[in-house]
């Protein structure tokens, strides 16, 4: 993608933006990128306790906006990849403390003054004016999905809104797939998923156990080793398809049953 | 289309589903209000064409990158 600016959004909110935002972002890092995720969900954080950054949060986005802080001092260096900060939202103000013009400036000033290579933004929630003064700097956009009804009816109106404003890079993320109910036919396929958005595939992160096992010790999933098939796995190649490498998506085999319980039993993953 | 007991898989149903949903979404149509446009196009074609309501079939469908409202009204031929 060429998008310096990226927008991770999805109508629908618990679909996994947050998550999503802290593991590419942490996975691009990694990657070497000087990475900036920005936390839009103003009065809603989460962005923070998710990465396991909330003890360090002191200035956050409405204090930039509002000259209350230097950019430089509202950015919090994580410790783990030193190439990785986060700019977490505020928690007491409200959403009408947001501004499109000062967003646009912020993600200037990142790209243009600050050296970085990618901001990463997570949108809240909605259609209305949070999510439009999230997508309103970025270039490209990650729409994350879930293979289920409101989801699927929520990306589509978010793509079409992404298209009339502008944001012409939008990639399509399938979370927290379930491959033993897609083999049953109780769920839907990535290909029918894809014909019904009708936009470009850029991620499959199956459900996994270890995400929320991440989330309670603030610890991206990404940042760990993990098999082939894991969502660590998964996020870490939406990173290095976002840097153009050409990745193949792993086959993703029903992990749960019988038969796995068995291939356990006898040594097997 | 159906998995090994002859029951229509659900995620089939839902893909029908959603695509119906989603053509009204992009229209900015309801169902109801298709409902309304069919009728009133069928009293038109009423006045010319001697017809079986049932066999008309009206219906919004996407054809690549457009939304496209087609409606297939066979006329009778007489006899």
């Amino acid at each position: 993608m060429n998008a310096k600016a990226i927008v991770v959004t999805s109508g629908k909110g618990g679909v996994g933006k947050t998550t999503t935002t802290a593991n590419v972002g942490a996975a691009l890092a990694r990657l070497g990128e000087k990475v900036a995720v920005i936390d839009t969900d103003i009065g809603l954080r989460n962005l923070d306790v998710v990465m396991g950054l909330e003890g360090r949060v002191v200035f956050d986005l409405i204090d930039v906006f509002e000259g209350r802080c230097k950019l430089k001092q509202a950015l919090i260096k994580d410790k783990r990849v030193d190439t990785l900060y986060l700019l977490a939202a505020s928690q007491t103000k409200d959403k009408g403390a947001l501004s499109e013009e000062r967003m646009q400036e912020t993600v200037d000033l990142l790209l243009n003054e600050e050296g970085f290579d990618r901001v990463i933004i997570d949108s809240p929630a909605g259609i209305e004016s949070g999510f439009k003064t999230a997508a309103c700097a970025a270039q490209g956009a990650l729409v994350v999905v879930n293979p289920e009804v409101s989801s699927v009816r929520d990306a589509d109106r978010i793509i079409g809104l992404l298209e009339s404003s502008g944001v012409h890079e939008v990639k399509l993320i399938i979370n927290r797939l379930r491959p033993e109910m897609v083999k049953r036919g109780d769920m839907l396929e990535v290909d029918d998923v894809l014909e019904i958005l009708g936009v470009k595939l850029i991620g499959i992160v199956p459900e996994d156990e270890q995400v929320l096992v991440s989330t309670n010790i603030g610890s991206p999933t990404s940042l760990e080793e993990s098999s082939a098939t894991s969502a660590g796995t998964a996020f870490r190649n939406i990173a290095k398809r976002l840097q153009g490498e050409d990745i193949p998506y792993p086959v993703l085999e029903p992990s749960g049953g019988f038969f796995a319980a068995l291939r356990r039993l006898f040594g097997g993953s | 289309m159906f998995g090994l007991f002859g029951r229509k898989r659900s995620k089939d149903q839902l893909k029908d589903r959603l695509k119906l949903v989603l053509s009204y979404d992009r229209a900015g149509l309801t169902p109801g209000k298709m409902e309304e446009l069919k009728s009133e196009l069928l009293a038109v074609i009423h006045k010319h064409f001697p017809a079986d309501e049932n066999d008309y079939d009206v219906k919004l469908e996407q054809q690549g990158d457009r939304m496209v409202f087609v409606a297939n009204l066979p006329v009778s031929q007489g006899t």
